[in-house]
């Protein structure tokens, strides 16, 4: 069942990958939905009042048509001096983090609101898995294995009836169980196939491939990286700073809990052995983390003056990505200026309720992805390649080398020996890219 | 050229059998038990086959429980609220002021998720303009100290006990100290606002008084400037104004006054440029052998005793007088150093680093007759280093024993160990109220009824002012570790002040001083508040009234047949360090020794007391230098006696023994010595203090001593010879004037060479020089390239506690020292020349030349060491197995190999222990400490037993510096590119850049700016290093190195026949 579900997972992890690439690249200025996901999502909805209010309809409600525009890029200021604000924060119970987006933006954001249908694209989970032949593999070699045995006795019978035939004498025949040939290819066959498993389970030893721990709290990646199309970096912001992704903060997770204390989504939670989970009930856990009461809503008081609420304290979640010691791996390397999607390793982290290891995160792996990606190569033609790739200007030159004229002073065209540079060919293979 | 000599020990002087066999021996270590098979047959053996058995099985064991398949269960806890400007795993820098006493210098300290790692320069401050000290480099692993106390404490009988509150604590002091004379004895303080709410304390307690204490003292110099320009302070000193520098005595690239600021400004007269290079010259009379010695253009001995002698003359022969020691070279300096003082036009300076106030005065007088004053000497900038004054001290401790201070707050000052009488001292505070805010148990916050911890500076706001003027400001940048409190919060409390706290009153004295907000914060950025624009250098009025009295003075001065002198040296300084690792196993750069203090003399000397002459006798030179164990002689001065192995150097003066201050601390009972003092300070050396005289005026560092032999040794760690370059040549030097005249004359040879070896009649030695010429691996980006001055390089070894700090590199202890295990990256190799009397040094840091073709990559059987296409010889720890065969086939010795575990980092947690006492010391566990461990670098992997370790060039800064390219888009921020040497190094003698852009440092010094200077070590091997150098110009008449192995000869059967 297993290897059903990891081909299905590459598939599936591929067909996302591709389709995330296509949607990141769209990201202009008018598109509204992609614009929304990216700043709004976290804490508003189209077609109903969410931790914030709906954005349907938002500019007939307010106080004037421009006000959205004021209201986005002067949070700060308006919410003391402009009393509509006022009323939203006094309804929601908190206070809209202020942005710096360009007008075009917000309107396109609203413009899609409004006419927003609630036919959202959800990318399709029901995939029919692709096809797997290797059981059907098996069974045909297990057949053609007994016909190829039934053959042999077969023959050997036969042999027999015209050894009789001709007179010919021979000794009794061995049963094939006690034939030397037969013993001898099967203890064969054995030591491969056992040393292949032995090799196999000491190489994994200490991967944790599939590690799923339970969590503290029952969070699931799908209700919110799913389901509500949270931005990953809007938790897990450290990616593009730092080393660490980081698990985001208590508070980051109150920026949006303050409001939705109830858990009332389409996705059903169930543990991976099949347990149903009370979603109300873990949003409950974490406002003990927090030190929040949800009936007053506002936090504990700080009497011990501590700087943080009475009886909030920290989460300590159980950490499923582990890297050796001597494993240096950089985030912001791989998502800024990489511009790897999280899933690309982490596996498609919003399907999941509970998360577990999707990659092996073996050197083999790393070492596979550095051979075969591409930089984001240097041309000068073109503004959205890397300019720091500049200073390989021999690849440069590889890649678009002078046409050549011969004798008669004709021009020839010259093959570029290298179409792209990959993150090997600039060193991404070498040891202390990672081991310092 | 090439028949120049350069040389480390004796033994390679004359090159014995005995050092013959140890340079072929890299690794000075018996191998495993098994290595006693010899030919015995096995049940014969020292070590027979059971033994081998249970070594085999047991590790067979032991790797199957540490390979145990469980994988660990990690947490990861994310902060309860976000921190504004921490983002795990990116560092912070933060602007700070390194204090110790009155020592400061303005840094930037890195800060990785709340934890202060390393301590940076900084930039902004136009004193140190981002150079630091190996001291500073080393300070922020005091910060982890062990034995830093956790608590206030009140003593209990003989103990002491917590007192659990701070307010609880203020009640009894409170009661101990109301309405008595109260003395607060600290070091030099230039903190403004300290020295305000001291003032204000004083108010508040009638008859009260501040003695500040400087443990080494400066006092001579501040009477004299009284005496002579009317202020008792300090001017400030420019040595880069100055074209000629006489210093009489004085190590102001180690450790006088402010070596930071004098290196910079020292190394920025002698860079050599342009078309016309020119230098400044600094001529040296001293008598030891001291680094800023080593760095002299021309260098002179005299007794101690003669220093004020020697000024005298100098003042002498400026008005033509010639001087008449019996010593006819220092006869010729003087007449030299007088000569080019007068020329210098008052663009030079005379420094002296005696404390002796008409030494001081005779250098002023100097000093004003060659117009220095207000040239090179400025008073319009005094400088605030040192105020201690002797006579207040000397006060102090005859009024503890008559009972007359009401009480003591002792504060940065341990004079129950720096104080030359500590046992008069120890009695006098018996008689008082004595309150300690030293952060450890040290000897005087021992004797003291009170102790309430002051933080560490890297926990403290506060503020300097080292230069009048010249701020620089201090900010926390870890949460104090412990139950500590600012020395200001309790003299605030106890004066019953209406500020609250003492991060108040800073605030509150700087927002007046600063006027806005804005302003206060950009000062808290930038670490430093300095005027717009420096005044003009001006003179001071001087009165020659008590020249001649000096004069006379000087005159009655006695010497003996041994003289002693006390010197401070550059890693642990007056002592207080004494506990710091890192610092305790810093080489001294002259001796090359770690871990203990000594007696320094001379070969004659040795030959007076042990009747073997090391010269000449090639067996006395390998009994002497071969063993660590070095004799034992006695030390007398006034009745006080110090017992110190001896360490032979050439160069210092035949009468003289020099010693260092700062060692052999110890508790009043000496087994606590480990708990109060710490693990690293025990047993390192002894306490030479004691020999230190007063004179009615100021200490004296110098005394007729007598000596005698006793028959202990005592093993002395040195590093000296560990590794051996076999008479190749690695240093190349020459004169300004030859230089000057013809720049490319001075790597002739080598150029020639180069072009011998390189086949068919190519110039190509690159790839012409090889049988391989295809395994030159490209280096099509980047290619890291670095280039060592050997001119401005003063061998102050700041890099090297840098290169420690930042590599995570271990403390490996004096036993494993002395075995040749030292794990340093990066070390300075001293290279003697010239004469036994009077050699030359070069100093020449020795790191890890990431070879193109580098000879250790392929003799590795597993391929752990390999080369990047960015020009890195690449160490991989988790691949390396051991052989050591890359060690062994390093020509430049630079590769390490972890004996021991000397980190923790294997995975039995207590497998150090067993080896303490035995082959570790207990340095280890200190290091080894959880609260220490914090001080490591979480981008660098810490090593484990088994695997070879060397410089990476920093390889994490590296990718840090290209990831900020890469994101940014620019390649040229690669240029910012800083490894941890260069970064720390205060003379700028290191560069480092990719040298694929034409536009970078090292790129323009190899090929434009320096092209007849710059040189490969031991290029001939075709290994094709990485690292450059810059060969030595020495601005002198003399020719330099002059004496050939063939004249040496020729002198020492002269000798013979005499």
């Amino acid at each position: 069942m297993s290897r059903y579900r990891k081909n299905f997972n590459r598939v599936f992890a591929l067909v996302l990958f591709v389709a995330l690439l296509s949607f990141t690249n769209n990201i202009f200025a008018q598109n509204g939905e992609a614009l929304y996901k990216a700043n709004c999502a976290s804490c508003h909805r189209p077609d109903k009042d969410f931790t914030g209010p709906m954005l349907k309809g938002a500019r007939d409600r307010e106080p004037d048509k421009e006000w959205a525009y004021k209201w986005v890029n002067n949070v700060n200021t308006m919410i003391t001096s402009d009393p509509y604000a006022a009323g939203l924060k006094a309804k929601f119970g908190s206070q809209m983090s202020q942005f710096n987006l360009p007008k075009a933006d917000i309107k396109a954001i609203l413009d899609w609101a409004d006419a927003y249908t609630g036919d959202v694209k959800v990318i399709d989970s029901k995939q029919p898995p692709a096809e797997d032949n290797s059981l059907l593999f098996a069974i045909l070699t297990l057949v053609l294995a007994l016909v190829a045995f039934i053959l042999l006795q077969v023959n050997t019978n036969l042999r027999k009836l015209t050894d009789e035939k001709d007179g010919v004498r021979r000794g009794e025949p061995v049963p094939f169980y006690k034939n030397k040939t037969y013993l001898m290819a099967g203890i064969l066959v054995l030591f491969c196939i056992s040393g292949y498993f032995f090799t196999d389970a000491a190489i994994g030893l200490g991967r944790m491939k599939h590690y799923q721990p339970q969590q503290p709290i029952f969070y699931s990646h799908q209700v919110h990286a799913g389901t509500n199309q949270i931005s990953c970096l809007y938790c897990h912001g450290g990616a593009q700073d730092s080393k660490h992704a980081n698990i985001p903060t208590v508070n980051v997770c109150m920026n949006c809990h303050k409001g939705i204390n109830k858990y009332e989504g389409p996705d059903k939670l169930v543990r991976e052995d099949g347990t149903a989970v009370d979603g109300t009930a873990e949003i409950q856990k974490l406002y003990e983390y927090a030190g929040f009461n949800p009936t007053t809503k506002t936090y504990n008081e700080d009497k011990d003056g501590d700087g943080r609420p009475d009886g909030a304290h920290e989460i300590i979640w159980t950490k499923i990505h582990n890297l050796p010691d001597h494993v240096y791996f950089n985030h912001s390397q791989h998502v800024k200026v990489g511009k790897q999607q999280c899933q690309t390793c982490h596996g498609n982290i919003q399907e999941m309720p509970e998360v577990y290891q999707f990659a092996d995160l073996s050197m083999g792996w790393c070492i596979n992805c550095h051979r075969e990606t591409k930089v984001n190569f240097y041309n000068k033609t073109d503004s959205t390649t890397n300019k720091f790739y500049s200073i390989y200007q021999k690849f440069y030159n590889d890649m678009h080398p002078d046409s050549v004229k011969d004798k008669y002073g004709n021009k020839t065209y010259v093959a570029p020996k290298l179409d792209s540079v990959t993150v090997e060919k600039i060193g991404g293979t070498e040891c202390q890219r990672c081991h310092y | 050229m090439s028949n120049k000599k350069y040389w480390q020990s004796f033994g390679e002087l004359n090159q014995t059998d005995n050092f013959k066999q140890s340079a072929e021996k890299e690794f000075k270590e018996e191998l495993l038990p098994l290595a006693d098979l010899d030919d015995k047959g096995i049940l014969d053996a020292k070590t027979p086959r059971r033994d081998f058995l249970k070594y085999l099985g047991f590790s067979t064991a032991a790797a199957a429980v540490a390979a145990s398949c469980e994988m660990p269960v990690r947490k990861a806890v994310p902060y309860l609220q976000r921190q504004d400007n921490i983002i795990p795993g990116v560092a912070n820098y933060y602007a700070s002021t390194y204090i110790n006493g009155g020592d400061a210098i303005s840094v930037v300290v890195k800060q990785r998720d709340g934890r202060p790692i390393k301590i940076e320069g900084n930039e902004l401050s136009s004193i140190t303009k981002g150079g630091t000290s190996a001291q500073a480099q080393a300070s922020v692993l005091d910060l982890y100290d062990m034995t830093r106390l956790r608590f206030p404490k009140q003593k209990d009988g003989k103990e002491f006990k917590e007192v659990t509150t701070f307010d609880a604590f203020d009640k009894m002091v409170g009661a101990a100290i109301t309405g008595k004379p109260v003395v607060i004895l600290t070091s030099t303080i230039h903190s403004p606002s300290t020295l305000q709410i001291i003032s204000e304390f004083l108010a508040k307690y009638p008859g009260s008084r501040h003695v500040q204490y400087d443990a080494v003292s400066y006092n001579g110099l501040l009477l004299a400037n009284e005496a002579t320009y009317g202020k008792r302070a300090i001017p400030s000193y420019q040595f880069d104004a100055a074209k000629v520098i006489v210093s009489l005595g004085a190590d102001f690239l180690g450790t006088w006054l402010s070596p930071v600021e004098f290196a910079k400004q020292y190394s920025s007269g002698r860079k050599i440029a342009g078309e016309k290079p020119e230098s400044s010259q600094h001529i040296h009379f001293e008598s030891s052998l001291s680094l800023t010695g080593s760095n002299a253009d021309d260098r002179y001995v005299h007794k101690p005793s003669e220093t004020g002698a020697v000024a005298v003359a100098i003042l002498n022969a400026l008005n033509g007088t010639a001087s008449s020691f019996s010593d006819a070279r220092l006869n010729s300096g003087i007449k030299l150093a007088a000569d080019k003082l007068k020329a210098a036009g008052g663009n030079a300076l005379v420094v002296s680093g005696s404390n002796d106030v008409n030494v001081q005065i005779i250098v002023n007088a100097i000093n004003e007759a060659i117009g220095a004053n207000g040239k090179t000497i400025n008073w319009s900038v005094t400088s605030n280093y040192r105020k201690g004054a002797d006579a207040d001290m000397e006060q102090l401790v005859a009024d503890l024993n008559d009972k007359k201070v009401g009480a003591l707050l002792v504060w940065g000052v341990n004079p129950a160990y720096t104080y030359r009488d500590k046992e008069k001292f120890a009695a006098g505070i018996k008689n008082t109220v004595a309150i300690s805010f030293n952060g450890t148990m040290d000897e005087t916050t021992e004797l003291c009824n009170y102790v309430i911890p002051a933080h560490h500076w890297l926990e403290s706001w506060g503020d300097a002012e080292p230069k009048s003027g010249y701020y620089s400001l201090m900010q926390p940048t870890v949460n104090p570790l412990f139950k500590t409190r600012y020395f200001q919060t309790s003299l605030l409390k106890w004066s019953g002040s209406t500020t609250a706290d003492y991060e108040t009153y800073f605030k509150n004295y700087w927002m007046t001083k600063l006027a806005s907000v804005d302003n206060y914060d950009k000062a808290l950025q930038d670490g430093v508040v300095e005027p717009a624009a420096p005044a003009a250098a001006a003179g001071a009025a001087f009165s020659a009234a008590k020249v001649e009295e000096a004069k006379s003075k000087i005159a009655a001065v006695k010497g003996g047949d041994v003289e002693v002198v006390l010197y401070e040296k550059l890693s642990i300084g007056d002592g207080s360090h004494a506990n710091n690792p890192w610092l305790q196993e810093l080489p001294d750069p002259v001796t090359k020794v770690t871990w203990d203090n000594y007696a320094i003399m001379g070969p004659e000397m040795y030959k007076q007391y042990f009747k073997k002459d090391v010269l000449t006798d090639k067996g006395a030179s390998d009994d002497y230098e071969v063993h660590p164990e070095k004799p034992v002689v006695k030390i007398t001065v006034n009745n006080k006696s110090v017992e110190l192995p001896v360490l032979l150097i050439p160069g210092i003066q035949k009468n003289t023994v020099a010693i260092a201050v700062g060692y052999g601390r110890k508790s009043a009972d000496e087994n606590k010595t480990g708990d109060y003092i710490g693990l690293s300070a025990k047993d390192a050396g002894q306490n030479a203090y004691p020999l230190v005289t007063f004179d009615g005026a100021s200490n004296v560092y110098s005394a007729v001593a007598a000596i005698a032999v006793t028959d202990k040794t005592y093993p002395l760690a040195q590093t000296q010879v560990h590794g051996s370059n076999e008479n190749r040549p690695v240093v190349y030097e020459t004169s300004l004037a030859a230089y000057a005249a013809k720049p490319e004359a001075l790597l002739e040879e080598i150029t020639k060479e180069r072009l011998e070896i390189t086949a068919n009649e190519s110039e190509d030695f690159r790839s012409d020089a090889t049988m391989y010429p295809d395994n030159l691996k490209e280096k099509p980006g980047i290619k890291w390239g670095m280039s060592i001055d050997l001119s401005t390089c003063t061998g102050c070894s700041a890099c090297v506690v840098a290169c420690t700090a930042e590599n995570n590199v271990a403390v490996v202890g004096k036993m494993q020292v002395q075995r040749y295990h030292e794990m340093h990256w990066l070390r300075i190799d001293r290279y003697f020349t010239g004469s036994m009397e009077n050699p030359d040094v070069v100093f020449q840091p020795m790191l890890c030349q990431h070879c193109d073709n580098a000879p250790c990559e392929n003799v590795c059987p597993v391929a752990a060491t390999n080369h990047s296409n960015e020009g890195l010889n690449q160490m991989t720890y988790n691949r390396c197995i051991g052989t050591r065969y890359c060690a062994n086939n390093c020509p430049y010795k630079v590769r390490r190999f972890n004996w021991l575990d000397y980190t923790g980092a294997d995975s039995f947690p207590d497998n150090q222990n067993p080896l303490i006492g035995v082959d570790l010391n207990e340095t280890t566990i200190q290091m080894n400490d959880d609260l220490t461990r914090m001080v490591l670098n979480p981008d660098v992997t810490v090593r484990s037993r088994g695997v070879i370790e060397k410089c990476s060039f920093c390889v994490q800064r590296l990718q840090e510096t290209k990831l900020n390219a890469k994101k940014a888009e620019d390649p040229s921020l690669i240029r910012n590119v800083k490894v941890a040497c260069m970064q720390a190094c205060p003379t700028n003698a290191i560069s480092f850049s990719n040298v694929n852009d034409k536009e970078s440092d090292v790129y323009k010094i190899r090929n434009v700016e320096q092209k007849h200077r710059s040189f490969y070590v031991m290029e001939q091997l075709h290994v094709l290093p990485n690292v450059s150098y810059l060969a030595k110009i020495r601005n002198t008449d003399r020719e330099v190195a002059a004496v050939t192995e063939g004249k040496e000869a020729e002198k020492k059967e002269e000798k013979t026949h005499a």
